[in-house]
């Protein structure tokens, strides 16, 4: 599993993909600190 | 006295009997989108001119494929027989109209904003509002001369345009210093105004003009009102009104691009109660969202294809014995508690319906599901959408032993479609489908249609969640199981 202590996170989540708050559990998981979490729609 | 208690109402059974679109090609007014707004203000004369040079004609976007779709005289499998890109291979003798509705171009548009404009805040000149007279536009026009448009510009009204770049008119603020009465603003509404009444007039010319319309029910994505109550909203009585239809109510259904299906559940459920006898739901096109991926388009060599508004109008009656009955036992909205991730959406929406009513998910014939077109949206990085949707919907039933996984792609070919809908949100949201639909279940073989849109309410940043909704449409068992008599 990737480590992500010490690493500052983005987590941009799509509508039809991965929620940001999926993807901020995730990396919170890991050790990442999660900075920013949005999800957008790109249609 | 009697202790016998009346027998209860018979529950009436609400259908789906038509739906038109009404799709405005406007490529004069591109600048005027959200995207294409900013990064021209951002990127000057060289973006703009690289913008300009790839407009479509009218003829272009009549013979366009997926337009075809729209329009009902191409059906959506067909255009897996089409090379992409689409728009390398235009429709030969294609027409503006057909069953699903018409395509009208910019002189029209114009000539319904004019007819639309009640608060007399549209300026034309003197030339281009001669010109518009011969397209039913209203005798008195308010003009403007080129040199007092660009004042009025300067000091806030938005400019109109014809393709590829000529200043015809303008919208003006109706308050100094109301956001909310912006022109852009009042242009956005009242272009959803225009598309969504024209759709509706469609609608009406072409089915049952002479049973008046109990009410009408909006799903757009505008907001209108003034600062004191932003997004107060009833469009749908101004397209009523635009429309020349005298008889209706009308109040708004909003839940972003889900908002159609949370409208057509709400007028099933009026028919049902026997509230009301013909329900309309109603949507104006997004004039926000006309060029959103231009930079994708520009860079794929493509032109720009998001140069359409498009509005809607569906037809909602008591069982007529021939049209898709709308199962209201078989429909789902997505809940507070629901999880947001993709399989927690299809589960909600699709599968758990279907398994109330005793249903498998390859009962369904057709899933109606977010259907971009995907020549719009791959050029600027967002994929399939249509088909990431039935990778899910196949994956779930593969989960549940319906399938194989090895029979996911089969799965998807025999019950999902191409993605072909302008990216207008509400419109590509399932509802893009129904003419195909109602066509299908009546002259044609199928037998269920589920449709499943979703709504990105985290987009308002009141809340992180996703929003949801599905309808189940069934052949109506008055009618033999393939299609009429001869």
């Amino acid at each position: 599993m990737i480590d992500l202590h010490d690493k500052l996170v983005l987590a941009l989540g799509e509508r039809d993909g991965i929620p940001a708050q999926a993807l901020a559990a995730c990396a919170e998981s890991a050790g990442g600190r999660v900075v920013y979490a949005a999800t957008q729609c790109f249609v | 006295m009697t202790t016998e208690r009346a027998a209860p109402p018979p529950i009436i059974r609400p259908a789906v009997r038509a739906a038109r679109f009404a799709i405005a090609h406007v490529p004069g007014l591109i600048p005027a989108g959200s995207k294409p707004r900013r990064e021209l203000a951002a990127r000057g004369a060289a973006e703009r001119a690289a913008l300009l040079a790839r407009l479509r004609s009218f003829e272009d976007a009549v013979r366009y494929p997926p337009h075809q779709v729209m329009l009902g005289t191409l059906t959506p499998e067909a255009l897996r027989g089409i090379p992409r890109p689409w728009h390398d291979r235009p429709v030969d003798g294609a027409r503006p109209e057909g069953p699903g509705g018409r395509i009208v171009d910019e002189m029209d548009f114009y000539a319904w904003l004019a007819r639309a404009d009640t608060a007399s805040l549209i300026y034309l000149t003197p030339e281009f509002a001669r010109t518009l007279q011969a397209f039913g536009a209203p005798e008195r026009i308010q003009t403007m001369t080129a040199p007092d448009l660009a004042r009025a510009v300067e000091r806030g009204a938005d400019p109109l345009r014809r393709a590829p770049d000529e200043t015809i008119g303008a919208v003006v603020p109706a308050h100094e210093q109301d956001e909310s009465l912006a022109a852009p603003v009042l242009l956005e509404n009242l272009a959803a105004k225009v598309t969504g009444g024209l759709a509706l007039r469609t609608l009406l010319e072409a089915v049952d003009s002479d049973t008046p319309v109990d009410y009408l029910i909006g799903c757009g994505e505008e907001a209108v009102g003034d600062r004191y109550q932003r997004g107060g909203g009833n469009l749908a009585k101004a397209m009523g009104e635009v429309a020349g239809v005298r008889t209706a109510g009308a109040s708004d259904v909003k839940s972003f691009c889900a908002g159609p299906l949370h409208a057509l559940l709400v007028a099933g459920a009026l028919i049902a109660a026997g509230v009301y006898r013909r329900v309309v739901v109603v949507a104006g096109g997004s004039l926000a969202k006309l060029g959103m991926k231009y930079r994708g388009h520009l860079s794929a060599g493509y032109p720009v294809l998001e140069d359409v508004i498009v509005g809607a109008a569906i037809d909602v009656v008591p069982d007529d014995g021939r049209s898709p009955i709308l199962r209201l036992d078989a429909a789902a909205v997505h809940r507070v508690g629901d999880g947001a991730a993709p399989h927690q959406m299809a589960q909600v929406l699709s599968v758990a319906p279907l398994r109330a009513a005793g249903l498998r998910l390859s009962d369904v014939d057709r899933y109606a599901v977010e259907l971009h077109n995907p020549d719009i949206t791959e050029p600027a990085g967002s994929g399939d959408v249509p088909y990431r949707n039935y990778q899910m919907i196949a994956a779930l039933a593969a989960q549940a032993g319906e399938i194989e996984g090895s029979a996911m792609d089969r799965f998807i070919e025999a019950h999902g479609m191409p993605g072909f809908s302008p990216t207008q949100g509400h419109i590509a949201s399932a509802v893009a489908y129904l003419p195909h639909a109602i066509a299908g279940l009546t002259d044609g073989r199928l037998r269920r249609v589920q449709l499943v849109a979703k709504g990105s309410l985290f987009l308002g940043r009141m809340t992180n969640m996703a929003d949801g909704a599905s309808l189940l449409l069934e052949r109506n068992e008055a009618l033999p199981a393939e299609g009429r008599p001869a």
